[in-house]
């Protein structure tokens, strides 16, 4: 169907609307006859459950926030009023309060499919940042929202998590005064974190808008990760992938609505059933569920990074690129590389002693002088871990997309996502708390290690080393061939 | 079963087991509260009103000397089984103060339904000041405010302990087993047959604490039998559309395997 052709519609009413605006001939193509992939599997509903989830929380919204207000004397009370006084008020919050949990598990899931197929690679590089866009503001989002009801968790939450962006040099003071419209988290805060509240789903739609044109423009990914070759390879969207949508979504409500009717609170923290109280702060501040492992990368980084430290990874780092990244041609000869190598460990390690053990009174190496200081560092690392998926397409450019067909790529991602499930855990626990006789901290910094070493080491160098599997000749083959 | 569905599923399952230990996280100096069997428990768990009611009677009686409820009103105590005329005999044993009126003057008059429970004190620091500095916190989500909340309300009414050996407490302070921290400002509120029940229950701190327990979960929670009646109506509807999806996918499904 070329771009200025309208489709025929029986229906006259129809027809003389897509004469004068195409919007059904539109709905026809992208949504109708659009050519998909025969081979999906259930991972490839988690898109449309995200929508699903996207409008449900802006419907919910709204309707709370015809009854919410935004004042620090009066919003957990309106809160409270909704959950007793309007009607099916409590079920509108809970959809609201465990609306976000689901948004956030089928927006994982979905994240995690596309890495582990290589939804990100040619052509699909920008559709795949558009989506990092779209969880950044979600984080945003349901970060901000929390405040909203105005507990001790919300107040707490907020004062930590803002008090961060003042580690940031120069303007981080600036930042946070802006953040809070005040010296500390108070009213003016709340009202236009409630502004904001409103704002951003909106711009997530718009965000989601892109997302899915730039899909239909590609077309989708699939799980063997090879491009259709013809009709033969693919399905007309409807009726098969609209159906086979509904039915998962179905499965995802039923999951949701276990949630809402018989659990609805245990996704929250109970302290943020006590109204927020400046004066009293709670023995133990812990970020919502899907925080938690950035929250465990930001608590990993316990040390200052001082000139030495600084110096011995930028020699790390030197050689990453030249032995690792660059094919060719390289700048530093191979046998300067050992040299290189240890001087930047000698480095970095008496970097950390010296950090470790002031009294030993290595010069440069006092707190003051750090050049990143820990805070700082835990937060670097942290917005690090996000920008690491938004370059993930040019760290990652073996051509085979599927990890079916690379069994490294394949078993050091499944160890990411394990590495990535552990240090949510380990976000969940106080910040001294042990692994028997192993601090959390130092497994919290080994995992973040594995984290930033999977993008930055492992995946260029099995881009580069990697052989991968034979690829099926297409899509039609493979199916028919399995017999399925 | 297909690899991408047992993954999902797999996926789910490390879902609830991991967003588990947010619930049992403990800080320190906390002793977990022995699990009780409830009414309201489960699925199709519901309140029993003849707990409530009596669970009404122990906070009029002791609780709410020291604790307000200011989240409840004299109306929602329907959902106890009262009906119209004794609620209102109830709240008219209560004065509010109202007003201005027409001269300007606030005055007081007899509670009426729509009021909220009227609150021992004026204020946060009257509060304080009567107790020795602890301000009793107000108890109408206090179940919901707690970890495992009618557990711990149950073990904190029933763990009253003498100090361990070495352990020294302060004028007012008293040994509790499961408070965090265990030095408690509040003084152990029940004893036997502090509260005559019509019934014929015992009247053991344990039954008080078990009733009062019910009441305040209700008041936490008080549309928790609506929430779990529509969930099951909901769960059925969307159950039988799961089915009839599936049945429909296969067929549309059917020409291309
Ligand atoms: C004499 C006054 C008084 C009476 C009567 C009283 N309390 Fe308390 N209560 C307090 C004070 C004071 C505190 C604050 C204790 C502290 O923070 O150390 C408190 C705290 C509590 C707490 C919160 C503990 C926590 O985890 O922070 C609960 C629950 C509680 N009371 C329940 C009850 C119940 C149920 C009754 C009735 C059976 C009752 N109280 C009767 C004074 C009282
Ligand atoms: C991207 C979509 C959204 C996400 C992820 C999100 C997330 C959240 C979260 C986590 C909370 C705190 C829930 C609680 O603990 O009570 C919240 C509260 C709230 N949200 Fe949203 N939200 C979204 C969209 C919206 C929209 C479009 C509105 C409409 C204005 C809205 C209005 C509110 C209001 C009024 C509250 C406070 C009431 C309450 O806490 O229950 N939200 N949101």
């Amino acid at each position: 169907m070329g771009s200025g052709e309208r489709a025929e519609f029986k229906n006259p009413v129809i027809g003389w609307i897509d004469e004068r605006l195409p919007l059904f001939t539109l709905m026809q193509k992208e949504y109708g006859v659009f050519p998909t992939p025969r081979n999906f599997n259930y991972f490839w509903n988690f898109g449309a459950i995200a929508m699903f989830m996207l409008v449900a929380m802006i419907v919910s919204g709204i309707v709370l926030a015809m009854h919410y207000t935004a004042d620090t004397e009066l919003a957990f009370d309106s809160v409270e009023r909704i959950m007793r006084d309007v009607n099916s008020g409590w079920l509108i919050r809970y959809i609201h309060m465990n609306g976000a949990s689901f948004f956030f598990v089928a927006v994982y899931i979905h994240i995690f499919r596309g890495m582990y197929y290589g939804s990100y690679k040619k052509p699909r590089e920008l559709l795949w940042i558009l989506g990092v866009l779209i969880f950044l503001l979600m984080m945003a989002t349901a970060f901000i929202g929390y405040v909203l009801p105005w507990g001790q968790m919300s107040l707490w939450g907020a004062t930590v998590i803002t008090n961060l962006f003042s580690a940031i040099p120069w303007v981080g003071d600036s930042i946070v005064t802006l953040l809070w419209g005040g010296f500390s988290v108070d009213n003016p805060t709340l009202t236009r974190f409630f502004a904001l509240h409103y704002l951003l789903p909106f711009v997530i739609f718009a965000v989601v808008f892109l997302h899915v044109w730039a899909l239909h423009i590609t077309g989708s990914n699939n799980p063997l990760g090879i491009e259709p070759k013809g009709p033969q390879d693919t399905l007309p969207f409807h009726p098969y992938y609209t159906m086979k949508d509904s039915f998962g979504l179905v499965l995802f409500v039923i999951l949701y609505a276990l949630f809402i009717f018989y659990a609805p609170d245990s996704l929250g923290h109970p302290d943020n059933y006590i109204p927020a109280d400046p004066l009293v702060t709670p023995p133990h501040i812990v970020p919502e569920w899907y925080f938690l492992p950035f929250y465990a990368i930001l608590r990993a980084i316990t040390f200052n990074m001082n000139i030495y430290f600084l110096a011995g990874i930028a020699g790390l780092f030197t050689l990453l690129v030249e032995f690792v990244w660059r094919e060719k041609p390289k700048m530093i000869a191979a046998p300067y590389a050992l040299p290189i190598l240890v001087a930047s460990l000698f480095l970095a390690a008496l970097g950390f002693i010296g950090d470790q053990y002031p009294t030993l009174g290595i010069p440069f190496t006092a707190a003051e002088d750090a050049l990143v200081s820990a805070k700082l560092g835990g937060v670097l690392a942290m917005f690090g871990a996000i920008v690491l998926l938004l370059v993930l397409p040019w760290l990652d450019t073996h051509p085979i997309r599927s990890a079916r067909f690379r069994p490294l790529f394949k078993w050091s991602f499944l160890l990411l996502f394990v590495v990535f499930v552990f240090l949510g855990y380990i976000g969940s626990q106080p910040a001294d708390a042990a692994f028997g006789p192993v601090p959390l901290s130092l497994l919290g910094l080994l995992c973040t290690g594995y984290y930033y070493g999977f993008f930055l080491v492992i995946l260029p160098f099995l881009s580069r080393f990697e052989k991968g599997r034979n690829l099926p000749k297409s899509i039609h083959e493979a199916v028919l061939g399995k017999g399925a | 079963m297909n690899r991408a569905v047992f993954s999902i599923l797999a996926i789910f399952a490390l879902f609830a087991v991991v967003t588990m230990p947010q619930a049992v996280q403990a800080s320190e100096g906390t002793v977990h509260p022995a699990q009780q069997s409830w009414h309201f428990d489960g699925f199709a768990g519901t309140y029993d009103r003849g707990a409530l009611q009596r669970g009404y009677k122990i906070y009029r009686e002791v609780c709410s000397a020291c604790h307000s409820m200011k989240r409840v009103h004299f109306r929602n105590l329907e959902a106890l089984g009262y009906d119209e005329s004794q609620i209102k005999t109830i709240a008219s044993g209560y004065n509010v103060i109202d007003g201005p009126n027409d001269e300007g003057d606030m005055y007081e008059r007899p509670a009426r339904p729509s009021d909220a429970f009227p609150s021992p004190f004026p204020n946060k620091n009257a509060a304080k000041f009567a107790n020795g500095g602890a301000a009793p916190p107000d108890l109408s989500l206090i179940t919901k405010a707690r970890h495992d909340g009618p557990n711990y309300v149950f073990g904190l009414l029933t763990g009253y302990e003498e100090p361990p050996h070495g352990e020294t407490l302060n004028d007012g302070q008293h040994w509790n087993k499961y408070f965090p921290g265990h030095k408690l400002a509040m003084a152990p509120p029940l004893s036997d047959d502090q509260v005559a029940y019509e019934d014929g229950m015992p009247q053991t701190v344990e039954q008080y604490a078990r009733d009062v327990v019910q009441f305040l979960t209700w008041a936490a929670d008080p549309y928790m039998e609506e929430r779990k009646r529509t969930g099951l109506k909901t769960l059925i509807f969307l159950l039988v559309l799961a089915g009839v999806m599936y049945a429909v996918k296969r067929r549309i499904w059917a020409d291309q395997h």
